[in-house]
């Protein structure tokens, strides 16, 4: 059995959780506790690779990755860094189409931490990035574990996005459901079944390990 | 000497109306505020601490402005030196009782002070302790404790014994007597109850929708109810 696409998937969504956490961090405060105008409409463009097929996804990002665009263009020549079918276009499209898994855990995490643990906080001097890194990130563990196993889980199910922004090259871009899909379509139905098995414990023990964290997460809190 | 000369309109029970104050508090005072419930008594400390922008008007605290509407000056809470204590503690459930109190600490500040703060307050031995395994009166000692760590110019507290029962109550406002005198505070203490007030504040404010109704001397202001 080659674990080459399981390594390539894992890199894939280790990275795309990373990336996710940094950008989201800053995106879910801001739609948490910034609520003005333009927040609709980022909240709806967030969710949207919630419902909008993932072709559909991979088919745009692969037009403006493409180095005739100037999406594509801009980081050839000024990062030296082509976009499509490479590793790397993966994480960018990975980070699009994973960000509502990323986003929504955390901005309903900032919700949850009580405002007068923040305004006590300010009034004992503290600077907001002081608040955020000492009191709010660590009073929502629960919504970070749950954001960044989700982002994980979800990078690790890819398939449409994948196909199209990274095509089907096997050591560069091919990972795990692509594989699957090419074992099948090899009629390898014993190697789909193992690698498919693979993914079907993976994502259970996932969910599993949040719900149980959340679980007792909630029954320590209720202390409170 | 704190000077409070702002307006701002609030909506309360019985439709909005307008907080209008225009104070003088002098340093060292323990000026209680006494009143019905939506009258705006929370709304002015959270105007000084910060967490509401008066429409207009001024606010300074011993010559420094901390808020001025013409000159469009509002300085941010973290700039501005209060202790807060709120009714529902508020402590960090992240961080043990020390660790509460030397979050608070600002920096270059000894360790020691905190020690000193614990024992003031009592709770050295709690020290280690989650706040989650403290009683109510135990974490509120431990909220005034970490509102002076950082030694403000003026503690505000907003109803802060009344989840509290009889005898704990009684042990707190003597602990907020003691700090008041010994740290030199001017403090703002939002009551209900009328013995509260009368044990602890030298100065009292009625305020009703938003307008103060009288102000003067504890016995001067407030009849006892049972007489």
């Amino acid at each position: 059995m080659d674990f080459t696409p399981f390594w390539i998937t894992i890199k894939l969504a280790g990275i795309t959780t990373l990336a996710l956490f940094i950008i989201g961090v800053p995106l879910a405060y801001w739609l948490a506790f910034k609520p003005k105008k333009y927040k609709v409409m980022l909240e709806a463009v967030v969710a949207m690779p919630l419902i909008l097929p993932p072709t559909v996804l991979g088919f745009y990002l692969l037009v403006f990755f493409s180095p005739e665009n100037f999406l594509g263009a801009f980081f050839e020549e000024y990062f030296n860094l082509r976009l499509v079918f490479t590793f790397e276009g993966l994480v960018v499209a990975s980070i699009f189409y994973s960000m509502p898994f990323m986003v929504q855990p955390l901005q309903s995490g900032f919700r949850s931490v009580p405002e007068t643990l923040v305004e006590a906080a300010y009034s004992l001097g503290k600077s907001t990035w002081h608040t955020l890194v000492r009191v709010i990130l660590p009073n929502m563990s629960g919504a970070i574990l749950s954001a960044g196993v989700l982002t994980f889980a979800h990078t690790i199910g890819e398939f449409g996005v994948v196909l199209m922004v990274g095509g089907n090259i096997p050591g560069m871009t091919q990972v795990i459901s692509i594989s699957i899909y090419d074992e099948v379509e090899a009629m390898n139905y014993g190697l789909a079944n193992r690698y498919s098995l693979i993914l079907l414990i993976f994502s259970f023990l996932t969910l599993f390990l949040i719900y149980l964290f959340n679980y007792k997460n909630r029954k320590s809190l209720s202390f409170l | 000497m704190i000077i409070l000369h702002a307006n701002r309109k609030l909506s309360g029970a019985n439709g909005p109306f307008e907080l209008a104050l225009d104070l003088t508090i002098q340093k060292g005072e323990m000026l209680a505020l006494y009143g019905p419930s939506g009258a705006g008594k929370t709304s002015i400390i959270r105007m000084i601490a910060g967490f509401l922008k008066p429409d207009k008007g001024e606010i300074s605290v011993d010559g420094e402005t901390w808020f001025n509407g013409g000159m469009n000056l509002n300085l941010p809470t973290r700039l501005r030196s209060i202790g807060m204590v709120f009714q529902e503690y508020s402590l960090f459930p992240n961080m043990t009782v020390r660790g509460n109190l030397t979050f608070a600490l600002p920096k270059g500040e000894k360790e020691s002070w905190v020690d000193e703060m614990l024992d003031l307050v009592d709770m050295s031995a709690f020290s280690e302790r989650r706040p989650k395994f403290l009683s109510g009166g135990q974490k509120q000692r431990i909220a005034l404790a970490r509102a002076l760590v950082r030694k403000p110019k003026l503690l505000l507290l907003d109803e802060p014994l009344s989840a509290l029962d009889f005898a704990m109550r009684a042990k707190l406002q003597q602990d907020i007597l003691l700090l008041h005198k010994r740290l030199g505070l001017t403090t703002i203490l939002i009551s209900h109850d009328f013995y509260e007030v009368k044990k602890l504040a030298n100065r009292v404010i009625i305020i009703e929708e938003g307008k103060v109704i009288r102000d003067g001397k504890v016995d001067e202001v407030l009849r006892d109810p049972f007489q």
